[in-house]
């Protein structure tokens, strides 16, 4: 215990002496906190909207003012031919581009239809189905202006469902309140992994690892005293980050600190125990700063952080299972925006203290006081 | 230029000596590019839903069965109560859950129009709108089997003819292929030539570089060179993997593809360099090149989240990462088909900004020791 007391001293001694990094610990994970949430943002409200109106006629004009009243599109040029709005999403100054052709109003009121045509840049998939999408359903409101107008109650005795939604959890819908939860894990996760992958093996590259090997430690007190600090960062981080989201976004976890902060002490002592095991099997500082990176970026991409992973196919949700971030991602959405409490995550509580005793028997194991 | 060639030489051995780490630079882009053209998608598939059905009758159960039936939803149980419905949803076991009033059926035949709610799980929006978008579709699809034959087609109706430039079928490949390479090539070339440089400095040996008779410019370039083949090999692979894997065209011309990421990675070089100037251990090299780099490219150059959408101050930012001019040249280039003269304007801004780079480098780099 006496060891462990003297070996802790060293490490924190060793953080606290270095100049850069406690700045750089604390610094940038709140800038980031505080900018990117802003960033993350699939709502869409400023879609640039070129126009080609044949037409001009009172329909048209109606047509135009309720698409640009709408919130979401931003009229960006009126263009007299298609190629010339074309070259207009060949430069990226237009999204979309809306054809009205001639004789559109005539065709409504003689014909009973029209068509408009509708052409989406979908480099960006979302952005361009998204946008054709709220245009098609402006069209439709549009539609049945029209058909609210000019007649009345032929089908009333229609049968007609009513449907209602109602968003729960987030009855804005606001992203930020989605993001922000997953950015303050995703930060943690960087920081505690990348530290503790490059901590090891730096003092190997030093050379003072042989200086530890031939003291009496056993292994477990050595790799306690590193995992410790790096535990004590997360909370540290942890609860700045959860500043900043009161601050800045106004989100407190309905479900309350107590579970997430329990969950965190799990969550790290797990990640912490996986950087470990990097540091311990890498030879320099360099391969163990890839390795973790490698791991950390597929975490990253494959945890539902940004795209979710019940859109992912079968075998790839299958294999989130194996990744620590998924659950912690999971959790701390569900007790900010839901409220779960812990009984509602005991499966997520279970795999990552499986987790945690994995990663941390590795480490154990993998690190050996003779070369 | 003999001398500047060992150098090189020097540093190629480093690179391939240590082969977990080369294994890694090789191996990242090929696991990334399998990741986003196969498991990384933003589409509604197989959601699970729960039905609270308080009328029990053909109708409900047509409607539920429609809604199943939809590639967009899955059924995961049916409840009885309100209180139930909460504890699935606290659970994560259901995005969405469809209530039926009682006597769906018979107000439905009376034709008092009876109300079908959607209550949705808004943590995430998008999948919410998603969900309720399709629902809707579906119920609506439902009702119009109901309507009468003569009912079927409503006069004064404009119908939209959609048509989906450049990306027809949608794949988010088209636009994570483009993303993935500025990702990668400023992660390696940054971090690369970062922590080579500084490495040196903390080992000591770069005081025995300095001694030697070839000049500092030199020493950073031989440094350099090895990653920039690299970043080419991976430049290279992406491409292959994408044109081949994940059927992503390459419409543009594909000298002009490569020219724009040589000056890219030259670019992330520069930007590696400047960080080895105003770091002194790789950890901190290591953290300022990582953590600060990879969110900012990750979510500010139009990689995942569309930059239109961001408030003006971030898209001002964005305007100073260079990954995102990399990316837009990129996808006109590739998945667009334009030439030069369509993408001078991004090429330039990422030539103005090696200039500023490298200027400030090398007005930071020490040639003595303190």
């Amino acid at each position: 215990m006496k060891t462990l007391r003297f070996l802790l001293e060293k490490e924190f001694k060793q953080i606290r002496r270095d100049k850069f990094l406690p700045r750089m610990i604390l610094f940038l994970p709140i800038m980031q906190l505080i900018v990117l949430p802003f960033a993350a943002n699939f709502e869409m409200n400023n879609i640039n909207l070129t126009l080609i109106d044949n037409d001009h006629s009172v329909y048209s004009t109606r047509l135009t003012e309720k698409i640009t009243s709408s919130g979401y599109f931003t009229l960006t040029g009126v263009h007299a031919r298609y190629d010339e709005a074309l070259k207009q999403i060949e430069n990226n100054s237009a999204d979309l581009v809306l054809e009205i052709p001639a004789n559109f109003e005539r065709r409504i009121t003689k014909e009973g239809t029209s068509h408009v045509l509708i052409a989406a840049n979908t480099v960006n998939g979302t952005k361009g189905g998204l946008g054709s999408s709220y245009l098609s359903n402006i069209i439709q409101s549009f539609n049945s202006e029209i058909t609210a107008g000019r007649i009345t109650v032929q089908s009333a005795s229609v049968p007609h469902i009513d449907v209602q939604s109602t968003n729960l959890f987030n009855p804005h819908m606001s992203y930020k309140n989605y993001m922000v939860p997953g950015i303050m894990v995703f930060l943690l996760t960087i920081v505690g992994g990348s530290l503790s992958a490059l901590n090891i093996v730096s003092e190997k590259e030093k050379g003072t690892i042989e200086q530890i090997n031939v003291t009496p430690v056993p292994k477990y007190i050595f790799l306690l005293s590193k995992l410790i600090p790096f535990w004590v960062i997360g909370f540290v981080l942890l609860t700045l980050g959860a500043i900043v989201a009161w601050a800045v976004y106004g989100l407190t976890p309905l479900g309350g600190f107590g579970v997430i902060y329990l969950f965190a002490a799990v969550y790290m002592i797990a990640f912490t125990g996986f950087g470990l095991t990097i540091s311990s099997v890498s030879e320099s500082q360099h391969q163990a700063m890839f390795t973790a990176f490698f791991f950390i970026i597929i975490f990253n991409l494959m945890g539902g952080l940004f795209t979710p992973i019940s859109s992912m196919p079968e075998w790839a949700q299958k294999l989130t299972w194996l990744n620590p971030l998924s659950y912690f991602v999971e959790v701390i959405r569900m007790v900010y925006l839901k409220g779960s409490q812990f009984a509602d995550l005991t499966k997520q509580f279970g795999a990552v203290c499986l987790f945690a005793v994995v990663f941390n028997a590795m480490a154990i194991i993998s690190y050996r006081k003779s070369s | 230029m003999k001398q500047f060639l060992s150098f090189v030489r020097k540093e190629f051995f480093h690179i391939f000596r240590d082969t977990r780490t080369m294994l890694i630079l090789l191996g990242m882009p090929i696991a990334l590019i399998i990741l986003f053209g196969f498991a990384i998608t933003t589409e509604v598939k197989e959601v699970p839903i729960a039905v609270l059905d308080y009328s029990k009758d053909e109708a409900t159960q047509k409607i539920t069965d429609q809604l199943i039936a939809s590639e967009y939803f899955k059924y995961h149980s049916s409840v009885n109560t309100y209180e139930e419905a909460q504890t699935l949803f606290k659970r994560n076991k259901v995005r969405m859950v469809v209530v039926f009033p009682p006597q769906f059926a018979g107000d439905l035949l009376k034709g008092s129009n009876p109300q079908i709610q959607l209550l949705a799980d808004a943590t995430d929006p998008n999948e919410a709108t998603s969900l309720v978008n399709y629902a809707n579709i579906i119920i609506r699809t439902y009702q119009q089997e109901l309507m009468p034959a003569q009912n079927q087609t409503q006069p004064g109706q404009v119908q939209a003819d959609v048509k989906l430039l450049y990306n027809p079928q949608m794949k988010g490949s088209y636009n994570f292929v483009p993303g993935v390479m500025g990702l990668i090539l400023i992660l390696i070339c940054a971090m690369m030539t970062s922590v080579g440089i500084v490495k040196e400095k903390e080992m000591g040996t770069m005081e025995v570089l300095l001694v030697s008779p070839l000049k500092p410019i030199y020493i950073i370039l031989a440094k350099a060179v090895p990653y920039l083949l690299l970043s080419m090999a991976n430049v290279v692979s992406i491409l292959l993997l994408s044109y081949f894997l994940l059927d992503v065209p390459i419409n543009g011309s594909i000298i002009l593809l490569l020219s724009i990421s040589v000056i890219y990675a030259l670019l992330s070089l520069s930007l590696g360099l400047l960080i080895s100037t105003i770091t002194e251990t790789q950890q901190a090299a290591m953290l300022v090149s990582g953590v600060a780099l990879m969110l900012p490219v990750m979510l500010l150059s139009g990689m995942i989240f569309p930059i239109e959408n961001m408030p003006l101050i971030l898209q001002g930012i964005a305007n100073i990462v260079p990954a995102k001019w990399y990316i837009l040249a990129i996808r006109d280039v590739m998945i667009k088909g334009l030439g030069w003269i369509d993408v001078w304007q991004e090429v330039s801004v990422l030539l103005l900004m090696i200039v500023v780079l490298v200027g400030l480098s090398v007005k930071r780099f020490k040639i003595r020791l303190e």
